[in-house]
């Protein structure tokens, strides 16, 4: 089903969003599945405290028995029985440069997921749909990394100091005039984690009496930083407008809780593209309700940066609006750019706020040269200032390759959610057990994809997740949707009940040759 | 009449604003590396202010691993820990710490402030209690406050008044015992407090883990690499077996002049983290060539035992040195290479206090030495400490160098403080 557009005239072109359900008989097997496995737990627990099988989990100390458990049973019920049985699946280790393709250690277990060993061969060449290299800039060019190379021998790999103290190079004056160039706000700051970007500032610009409005499916670290502040936390349903507005009146209307004083400020969280979703924000909608209610927007861009807009300015390029709407312009550097760390840009009033009272200013060392050195280039090389085309070859191959994607996706049957122009594509599998099958097959045909359960998605909408990069081929594409339309067809994946000949208006055919 | 109210509600500005003057604002930015000889807003000077304990920042080897692994790898690593972000270097580096400092394993974090703070929420949720020394860092308070877990501080370093606690404890717990059988337990201490340079009393600590069935919690971001005749930190320096110690956490960013952190001990303990550490699960993970520094940073460290007991030296001279200036304290024990000095008297507010650093700092800063003023935010810490000059030995100065600071902070103490 396509989402409706609430106040489709803001829009400038079509947002089309998908979120099929599956049939009924889908959510009963999947149950089904997790019934048995939690079954089948139950009885292995209890072979195990009988001693009717072996433990194999790390026991506490002989000396600290009589300690208080450092860990309730039943809290790791779903992560000994049911995880551990498709722990292959995730941390797999890698011996090279996470670009389009990489080197796999191969590792096998003797104990089924207990422990690993590793045999010492690499898997080589395995077709990346997992790394978040939207952009490619995750190469070892030697060419590109000139630049890099040179700031490394002359910084060295440390700092060793805050921000406030002793620890802001001309790099990070750099970098931050950069950054605040070329999203086109008055200044930003730059941060040494993503992570921490929010979780470090949401405190110190939201406090006691204020009023957080957050999406449903906002990322840890957001939600980290809004309980943190000591705000008050309200959530409002994915995406939709509606909700948003609703708690918006009511938050003006009755005021806080306990005694009806007005709320001192209120702040609307969101993400740009949301990552197990691959939906975008509704922008255009969220600016005019936050300018009606006079509320500030915190857009958080970590995967929209860089990927969307035509030329790879985030969200606020992509629809077509401007900067000065979106209060805090907040985004990562570890998805398109390559790199580490996170920024925050907007008004200079903000930014000058934020380098008094922020908590990484003070507290948490800066980020390292050699990395702030990636990001400059790397932006350097998305604003042309290199003398080349090169970045903006890279921004419209990546939309190439993810409308191409998605097409074909669509045409085999496959339940996809998210925006058609979202490179993060979630293909939906329900059933656990088809978790640990696919993944393994996939890797057997050499392509290394990251599937997604229970508890970073809900119980019954268990997802395979393909992050689609600049750096992809049509053949490395291709290969990946053979692979995918044959994995299909034996475990049953393909729920969708709209293929392409029913709904051919669905298919933005025409816009595809555009481009080409 | 509810568009009425909406219409007249009027919010806060986003944020207050910053006066140009504000004694943070300024930063002191750094043109080239910040090492020994270090350049700040022109002026050049002797560092004395960049945890560079070990000097191993511009450490030629240290930069050529780095190198071989930008080569290899490129920078970013693209991905968290569970997302094809786990590469050959992190799990070396793993196992490297895990045998250095003697534990079963050790699971790191990409950024120094998110080890700690990611680390006690793993373990102490709400309704478990916690006692922590007042004098804890910014760090170990947003960690706290994270969990959610009963807080409670003890005096700092104040064996009697934690144990006053645990026996305030251990008398509830005898009104509720059922309530006590599910409530966890733990003691948060630093190594080497950052805010007092002062060591925690560790035998008495494992002495009351015992007696009261607490589990203890240690942080070694500046005892790592400092204490110890092997530099493994405040247990080699008491002569304690590691295993007492149910975590350690440290950060790299000090002794092993890297970016990121780490938390060692036993399996049952670290293997947890590494599904319910937010900071692990959710971000991505260290770039490879950081960890690679990392690698070979503890290379050298082993293989250079004795520039532990040379920083030591250092440490104890210009705390001899620093002694008798007239109107500032040394605050920190002898061999802390991290001091701090502080006005003997108090000029009335806090605000003034620091103007009356800032001024013998740029005094200071003038004249080749580089300090740094210890910067807190007053609002958002339990304890502030009184405000301070950072004064940081490291393994490069030399004794002219150590002198010329001593005597320069006496020049400008007499004439700025009379």
């Amino acid at each position: 089903q396509k989402n409706g557009v609430s106040n489709g005239s803001l829009y400038k072109k079509t947002f089309i969003e998908h979120f099929e359900q599956a049939p009924m008989y889908v959510a009963v097997l999947t149950f089904l599945g997790f019934g048995v496995g939690t079954i089948f737990g139950y009885l292995r627990d209890f072979m195990r405290a009988w001693g009717l099988e072996k433990r194999n989990i790390a026991a506490e100390r002989e000396q600290q028995k009589d300690f208080v458990p450092l860990y309730q049973d039943f809290e790791n019920f779903y992560t000994r029985n049911l995880y551990m049985r498709i722990r292959d699946n995730w941390n797999r280790p890698i011996c090279s440069v996470p670009g389009p393709q990489f080197d796999l250690m191969e590792r096998i277990t003797d104990d089924y997921n207990w422990t690993f060993r590793f045999t010492g061969r690499t898997i080589k060449n395995v077709i990346n749909m997992g790394s978040y290299n939207y952009l490619g800039f995750a190469e070892t060019d030697v060419n590109a990394l000139k630049t890099v190379t040179i700031e490394l021998q002359k910084y060295g790999t440390g700092i060793c100091s805050t921000r406030q103290e002793m620890g802001t190079l001309d790099k990070h004056v750099e970098l931050e005039n950069l950054v605040a160039k070329f999203l086109g706000v008055e200044d930003a700051m730059v941060f040494g984690m993503g992570f921490a970007t929010n979780s470090m500032n949401i405190p110190a610009l939201v406090g006691k009496g204020c009023l957080i409005l957050s999406d449903e499916l906002n990322h840890t670290s957001l939600v980290l930083g809004a309980r943190l502040s000591g705000a008050t936390i309200r959530i409002f349903k994915h995406n939709n407008m509606q909700s948003l507005e609703k708690l918006l009146r009511d938050a003006i209307i009755y005021g806080q809780p306990r005694n009806h004083r007005a709320w001192r400020k209120i702040i609307i969280l969101v993400e740009g593209i949301y990552s197990m979703e691959g939906s975008i924000v509704r922008l255009p909608e969220l600016v005019s309700l936050k300018k009606k209610y006079k509320a500030y927007l915190y857009l958080d861009e970590a995967h929209s940066i860089g990927a969307v807009g035509a030329t790879g300015r985030g969200v606020v390029e992509y629809f077509g609006m401007s900067p000065d709407d979106v209060d805090v312009l907040m985004g990562t550097f570890t998805k398109s750019f390559g790199a580490a760390g996170g920024y925050i840009a907007g008004k200079k009033d903000l930014v000058d706020f934020l380098r008094t009272h922020s908590h990484s200013a003070v507290y948490a060392t800066s980020m390292c040269p050699p990395v702030a050195e990636q990001i400059i280039r790397a932006m350097k090389c998305l604003m042309g200032l290199d003398g080349t085309t090169q970045g903006l070859q890279r921004v419209r191959q990546l939309g190439k390759n993810t409308r191409y994607f998605r097409r074909r996706l669509h045409e085999m049957g496959f339940i996809i959610y998210g925006n058609d122009d979202s490179p993060v594509v979630p293909l939906l599998l329900y059933m656990p057990g088809k978790i640990g099958a696919f993944a393994r097959r996939m890797l057997e045909k050499n392509i290394g994809v990251v599937v997604v359960g229970f508890p970073a998605t809900p119980i019954t909408e268990s997802r395979a997740r393909f992050c689609v990069s600049a750096a992809h081929t049509r053949e490395m594409l291709d290969t990946v949707l053979n692979a995918l339309d044959e994995l299909g067809d034996f475990l049953h994946l393909k729920y969708s009940r709209y293929s392409k000949s029913s709904h051919p208006e669905l298919y933005e055919e025409n816009r595809l040759e555009l481009e080409d | 009449e509810k568009e009425e109210l909406i219409e007249e509600w009027q919010p806060e500005p986003l944020v207050p604003p910053v006066s140009k003057d504000h004694p943070a604002l300024n930063y002191n930015i750094v043109s080239g590396p910040p090492t020994h000889i270090i350049t700040v807003n022109g002026n050049e000077c002797i560092n004395f202010a960049s945890f560079n304990f070990l000097g191993l920042l511009d450490n030629e080897k240290v930069k050529s691993a780095a190198q071989a692994s930008l080569k290899k790898y490129g920078v970013g690593t693209c991905g968290p820990r569970g997302f094809y972000g786990t590469f050959d270097v992190h799990l070396e580096l793993e196992e490297r710490l895990a045998k250095f400092m003697r534990t079963e394993e050790a699971i790191i974090y990409s950024y120094g402030f998110a080890t700690i703070a990611s680390a006690i929420p793993a373990y102490s949720k709400r309704g478990d209690i916690v006692f922590v020394d007042e004098a804890a860092c910014f760090a170990i308070q947003k960690g706290l406050q994270a969990s959610r877990s009963n807080i409670k501080l003890f005096k700092h370093n104040d064996m009697t008044d934690l144990e006053r606690l645990l026996k305030d404890q251990e008398t509830e717990d005898q009104k509720n015992p059922r309530k006590a059988r599910v409530t966890r337990r733990f003691i948060v201490v630093e190594g080497l407090y950052m805010n007092t340079g002062d060591v925690c009393p560790l035998p008495e600590l494992i002495k009351l883990k015992y007696k009261y069935k607490v589990r203890i919690f240690l942080e070694e971001s500046l005892s790592f690499g400092v204490l110890g005749e092997h530099g493994r930190g405040i247990t080699e320096h008491f002569g304690i077996n590691i295993d007492d110690i149910d975590l350690i956490s440290a950060n790299m960013e000090n002794s092993l002049a890297s970016i990121g952190g780490f938390c060692c001990g036993r399996s049952f303990i670290i293997d947890h983290q590494r599904l319910s550490g937010q900071g692990y699960c959710f971000s991505a993970s260290l770039p490879p060539l950081l960890a690679a520094a990392a690698i070979e940073a503890l290379n050298i460290m082993e293989d250079n035992p004795d520039i532990f007991q040379t920083l030591r030296v250092k440490c104890e001279q210009i705390h001899k040195a620093l002694q008798g200036i007239s109107g500032l304290k040394v605050v920190g024990e002898s061999f802390s290479p991290a001091l701090h000095l502080q006005l003997e008297e108090s000029c009335g507010s806090r605000e003034s206090d620091e103007k009356l650093l800032k001024r013998l700092v740029d005094y200071c800063m003038n004249r080749g030495i580089a300090l740094t003023q210890a910067h807190y935010l007053e609002k958002e810490e339990k304890c502030v400490p009184p405000p301070s000059i950072r004064v940081v030995v490291t393994v490069e100065q030399t004794e002219q160098e150590l002198d010329k600071a001593a005597s320069l902070l006496k020049e400008a103490a007499l004439s700025l403080l009379n």
